[in-house]
């Protein structure tokens, strides 16, 4: 993991802005692009401005030009089918998912680049790197038979059981990528001054491993916000449901009410599109960082 | 991933802090480590213990030996499954693959409107599977979607409701959702290419297509190594996505194999079968991933870092 990529917005050295001013424009790569952004965007435009249409205006109108009237009768629809319930739901597995299974990783990923000399450290760090290719699909019947036997079936806490263990490999992979790229120096001089290992870690690599952490929390709290099996194995009562379960209900109780079913992705899309306006440079570049080579 | 400290330290070196005193921070890696035993490691030895029992789901486990493994493998299901899983999965990575290297080269020139380009891009990243389901049905209605409401004949078709098409959208829309993804992954390899490289070819009067070839692409290979494998691996766990798009239909004709271990198991009520066909989705997963990493002619080490 080299931390190579400087924030997405530096417009380069001089060296490579003459390489691209030497060059013809790249016509395919271009094309493509551009091309390919319209499709990204069409079908989320074409959702938040069916979201404001009513149902009558919805048929009888050209569905790419937003409704001149602009209604939020779909909102409210939406709320009333206790959309408040769902999202309170979804808030609490996913934090109570994320903020444990990024600290106990963060504690591993410290714990086997401070002590990498040892053999049972090794080991299990070789557990989570396998662990990176187990898919929750495979063994979902085990965690089922688990969750049932542990009486917590129809719970929340049936959720986030689970989705703390598989946000653990990658958690623990990244994490102690960057810290060990701590100069080991900094880890010598803690120790001088008499720091115990726990001091260390909490003064010295936490601080240290901040954009990491926000990284990985950010990357996490995204697949447990957007889980769809667990919820759909684990829970049956409308009590229980998360987001991405709601919205299939919706999808149902709504039927040809195309308009609702449009405000109901709409809402349910809107916190993560906020998140990640407020963490989008952490993410990106600790996307690149962690996959780019 | 390159330049970092070896992954592993082996000389010993007692004089070194982490020699002698490794023992104090052990501790802080049992939470994590038993919690991923428990609902990661555990349940993997579970899903091979109960593909040998009879069970449905509800009741008593009973041991039966091969039978849930026969009235698998003899299940004309499985094939029809495996087969659509692999057409999903080449298909996807035909279409995905080609088009993210040429997007990701494109958006890794530093300039503004590309970056621009690429916090767009991220966008079907952020939504989840249910909701990109519900969005593509609600659009790709015969009677309610966009087709109909433009009047456009060639857009309105049965999208979902004809084998074919089916099988054709659902690639669509994976590669909607990840060519994105698979594009960033691009654009951060590019970036780390050594502009000398290409310095020295344009000295020698290479073109920008000729460049593409004999520098971007070899250069790239570690990382389309990495994309593909994801990718693949990715694709045998589609689930979310066909689960509420179509539910496998029309017919079986999108019933990849998660779909119908999920069906085994939790509607027909048949874990232990559901069991035998999630064995095999490991063992397909594994044996793909160990299959692309030779192809990258990789250490085990510093491939899974990658990975």
């Amino acid at each position: 993991m080299t931390r190579h990529s400087p924030s997405p917005t530096v417009s380069g050295t001089p060296d490579s802005r003459r390489r691209h001013r030497a060059m013809s424009y790249n016509w395919l790569g271009g094309g493509l692009s551009w091309v390919w952004l319209f499709i990204v965007m069409l079908p989320i435009y074409w959702i938040v401005i069916t979201s404001f249409k009513t149902q009558d205006n919805y048929f009888f109108t050209n569905p790419l030009v937003p409704s001149s009237d602009l209604t939020f009768e779909n909102y409210k629809t939406v709320i009333e089918n206790d959309f408040v319930r769902y999202f309170f739901n979804s808030v609490v597995v996913t934090l109570g998912a994320v903020l444990p299974a990024v600290l106990i990783s963060f504690m591993a990923a410290y714990a086997i680049v401070r002590g990498s000399a040892s053999r049972l450290l090794r080991g299990m760090n070789w557990i989570f790197l396998m662990g990176l290719a187990i898919p929750l699909q495979a063994v979902i019947i085990p965690v089922y038979l688990i969750i049932i036997r542990l009486k917590m079936y129809d719970t929340l806490a049936a959720i986030i059981l689970p989705s703390i263990a598989f946000a653990i490999p990658l958690s623990v992979l990244v994490l102690s990528n960057f810290i060990r790229d701590v100069p080991k120096e900094l880890f010598e001089s803690m120790r001088m001054d008499g720091a115990s290992e726990w001091g260390t870690m909490w003064r010295l690599a936490f601080p240290l491993t901040r954009p990491a952490l926000v990284t990985v929390l950010i990357y996490n709290a995204l697949g447990i916000w957007n889980g769809f099996l667990l919820p759909l194995v684990l829970t049956q009562s409308p009590e229980q449901r998360t987001i991405p379960l709601a919205l299939t209900a919706f999808q149902g109780q709504f039927g040809v009410n195309i308009p609702a079913i449009a405000a109901s992705v709409t809402l349910t899309t809107l916190p993560i599109v906020l998140l990640y306006a407020i963490g989008r440079r952490q993410l990106l570049s600790g996307l690149t960082a962690g996959f780019g080579k | 991933m390159t330049t970092i400290a070896p992954p592993v330290v082996r000389t010993k070196e007692p004089t070194r802090s982490s020699g002698g005193r490794s023992g104090s921070v052990v501790w802080m890696a049992l939470p994590a480590f038993l919690w991923f035993i428990a609902f990661g490691i555990v349940p993997l030895l579970g899903v091979l213990w109960l593909s040998f029992t009879t069970w449905n789901g509800i009741g008593e486990i009973v041991p039966s030996g091969l039978d849930s493994w026969k009235a698998t493998l003899q299940d004309p299901k499985l094939p029809h499954a495996i087969w659509v899983t692999f057409v999903i999965m080449a298909l996807s990575w035909a279409v995905q693959t080609p088009m993210s290297i040429l997007i990701g080269v494109f958006i890794a020139a530093r300039k503004r409107y590309r970056e621009f380009l690429a916090v767009l891009f991220f966008i079907p990243l952020l939504l989840s599977s249910a909701a990109i389901a519900i969005t593509y049905k609600s659009l790709l209605d015969p009677s309610f979607g966009l087709g109909s409401g433009l009047g456009i004949e060639a857009l309105n078709q049965d999208w979902l409701g004809n084998s074919t098409l089916a099988m054709a959208t659902l690639i669509f829309i994976v590669s909607w959702q990840f060519i994105p993804f698979h594009s960033l992954i691009y654009q951060g390899a590019v970036r780390q290419i050594p502009t000398s490289m290409y310095e020295a070819a344009q000295i020698d009067g290479a073109g920008r297509w000729k460049q593409f070839w004999s520098i971007t692409l070899p250069q790239l290979k570690y990382t389309i190594i990495t994309s593909s494998t994801l990718m693949v691996v990715g694709s045998l766990t589609f689930f979310d996505l066909i689960y509420v798009l179509t539910a496998g239909g029309p017919g079986d004709a999108t019933r990849a194999l998660a779909l119908l271990m999920y069906q085994q198991g939790f509607q027909a009520n048949l874990m232990g079968p559901a069991s035998a066909i999630a064995v095999i989705l490991v063992l397909v997963g594994l044996g793909l991933s160990l299959l692309l990493r030779r192809l990258g002619g990789r250490s085990d080490d510093s491939q899974l870092e990658g990975a």
